[in-house]
């Protein structure tokens, strides 16, 4: 662990019975950065998250959390922490800010900054003219958004957020985005784990991918597409037999290629001669994602 | 419990006090009609047939004893109910243990917070039976404290058993099998030493007897030695189900 790291985990292991949900992960991550934590449900996001917090044990391996180890003064380091967990767990026939005022008390906010601490979280989620609302009476996306300013509430060093923007529409999703950017730029150290692409390359400064409870590559989204999946990539559409001869044609010539549903990606053609590609078919041209990352590296896809 | 830091409980009682603003018309209307009908039903009911027990009008035995129906009432049910929904439904033990909080300050907390309400429910079938020939004593302002006492093991017993089953429908075992005999074998609606002797060996293990046989000393100004047994049996049987439900509490919720 470098002085300027926020997290470091070092050969962290976890299993339940011979499951092992977390396998042998080492992770630095500097402080003031955003890092993506990239993989399909069940890769170990959240059972590395509940490490963070101490709230489930290491088989083996350490978790430091600002220099503190979570085994041995997790109460230290989850004073340091901001958590949005990625099932709500707020007190649904409570208000807004009673659900704040909870969290500032449980939060060791100092009894005369917790007003303003709840009035500010208010701002962060939008939610100021909603305050006295119970949640129960809030539409998802305003529960994910207090989830959010409640994460903040106790002005965390290193926040953790699980699956942010799970299970909700694209505008609202955007709305979320808008507000964890923010809060980036204001200099928190943020983990972030998501299945959605998207989400990972906007926000994150820095990529993980892990599955099957391992990172298996890391880096900016730029460098990890460059590195796995070169630049660009076209897409044909077409029957499966045709597909075939595509991926066969596309492997003669040296490139790698993706099948997805009723698709073909072929990557890393930004060096291929044009009409070649164009001999093969009328395809869409576009730059390559983490999703060709990942299913290069994993052979699986994100939604699995 | 060398970790166990007491500034964690006023953020588990702003909980449970957010919560009471809202229910506690609900929340109090229960626990003071209940012991009230039993106060009513048994000891004018069955009182038109029993004279007197122990030289005391029999009202005045079941309304002492109704202290106890109302402390076992207001704390096991909170114990097994509100910790199991918490926990399993609403998720909120888990985000509360991702803030500075242990297992155990939760527990203790709520149970705390349970405790001192009971000790206000539970005096209120005492103050009723004033009217009915209970004569006022000093001693009776230790009934509340001996309330508190009782209700925070039996609000551990409650959250014990609600890490115990897996579905909240497995509560009614527990119910019939352990509470009912809770109360029945306590002496509250009539005495343990009508009962074959070895009920009253096996009264000592239950916290509701101990309780009831303290409320009766402190109402009839009765205190002796023999109430010190009756406290510290409490407090034993306090401790014991304090450790044994953040235990296992610990076990569901860190894994």
């Amino acid at each position: 662990m470098t002085s300027s790291s926020a997290l470091a985990i070092t050969g962290a292991t976890k299993r339940f019975g011979d499951f092992v949900a977390v396998d042998d992960l080492s992770l630095d991550v500097r402080s003031g950065t955003c890092l993506g934590l990239l993989g399909p449900n069940g890769a170990g996001k959240t059972t590395l998250m509940r490490m963070i917090t101490g709230q489930t044990g290491l088989t083996s391996g350490t978790v430091s959390v600002l220099g503190h180890d979570v085994a041995r003064e997790s109460r230290a380091a989850r004073s340091l922490l901001g958590v949005c967990p990625q099932q709500d767990n707020m007190d649904d026939q409570q208000t807004a800010r009673e659900n704040l005022a909870l969290w500032a008390a449980l939060c060791r906010v100092p009894r005369s900054e917790r007003r303003q601490a709840i009035t500010r979280a208010l701002e962060t989620a939008q939610l100021t003219d909603r305050a006295n609302e119970r949640v129960t009476n809030l539409s998802g996306g305003m529960r994910r958004r207090l989830l959010l300013g409640r994460a903040f509430i106790n002005s965390p060093r290193l926040v953790l957020l699980d699956e942010p923007t799970v299970g909700l529409d694209p505008q609202v999703r955007s709305d979320l985005w808008l507000i964890i950017d923010s809060m980036r730029r204001s200099g928190v150290t943020v983990v972030m784990s998501t299945h959605y692409i998207e989400e990972a390359e906007r926000l994150a400064d820095d990529i993980a991918i892990m599955n099957r409870g391992r990172i298996i590559a890391r880096g900016t989204p730029q460098a990890l597409r460059e590195r796995h999946a070169g630049l660009e990539a076209v897409e044909y559409f077409g029957p499966q037999d045709a597909l075939d001869e595509i991926a066969a044609k596309a492997s003669g010539a040296g490139l790698t290629s993706r099948r997805a549903g009723l698709s073909i990606s072929v990557l890393g053609v930004e060096k291929t001669d044009p009409t070649v590609l164009e001999s093969w078919g009328r395809h869409v041209r576009r730059p390559t994602n983490l999703e060709d990352v990942f299913v290069l590296l994993t052979g699986e896809s994100l939604d699995g | 419990m060398a970790d166990f830091d007491f500034r964690s409980l006023p953020a588990i009682w702003t909980r449970e006090l957010i919560i009471f603003k809202r229910y506690w018309p609900g929340t109090t209307f229960t626990a003071i009609l209940e012991p009230l009908i039993f106060l009513f039903a048994i000891g004018l009911g069955v009182g038109a047939f029993v004279d007197e027990i122990d030289g005391m009008r029999y009202v005045v035995f079941v309304g002492t004893g109704a202290v106890a129906t109302a402390v076992l009432f207001s704390s096991v049910f909170p114990g097994m109910y509100n910790t199991f929904i918490a926990r399993v439904f609403q998720k909120v033990y888990d985000g509360i243990l991702s803030t500075p909080t242990t297992t155990a300050e939760l527990m203790v907390g709520e149970a705390t917070w349970v405790a001192a309400r009971t000790a206000v429910y539970g005096s209120v079938p005492m103050v009723v039976t004033i009217p009915f020939g209970l004569t006022p004593r000093w001693g009776m302002l230790l009934v509340p404290l001996i309330c508190f006492v009782s209700a925070l093991g039996l609000t551990f017993l409650g959250q014990y058993i609600s890490g115990v089953v897996k579905v909240i429908d497995s509560f009614s075992y527990f119910q019939s099998a352990l509470l009912t005999p809770l109360l029945f074998v306590s002496g509250t609606y009539f005495p343990i030493s009508g009962l074959p002797e070895w009920f009253g060996t096996v009264s000592n293990a239950n916290p509701v007897y101990h309780c009831i046989e303290l409320v009766r000393d402190a109402c009839f100004g009765t205190l002796s030695w023999s109430s010190w047994w009756h406290a510290a049996a409490l407090v034993v049987f306090a401790a014991i189900t304090g450790t044994l439900s953040v235990r296992i509490m610990t076990r569901r919720l860190i894994t």
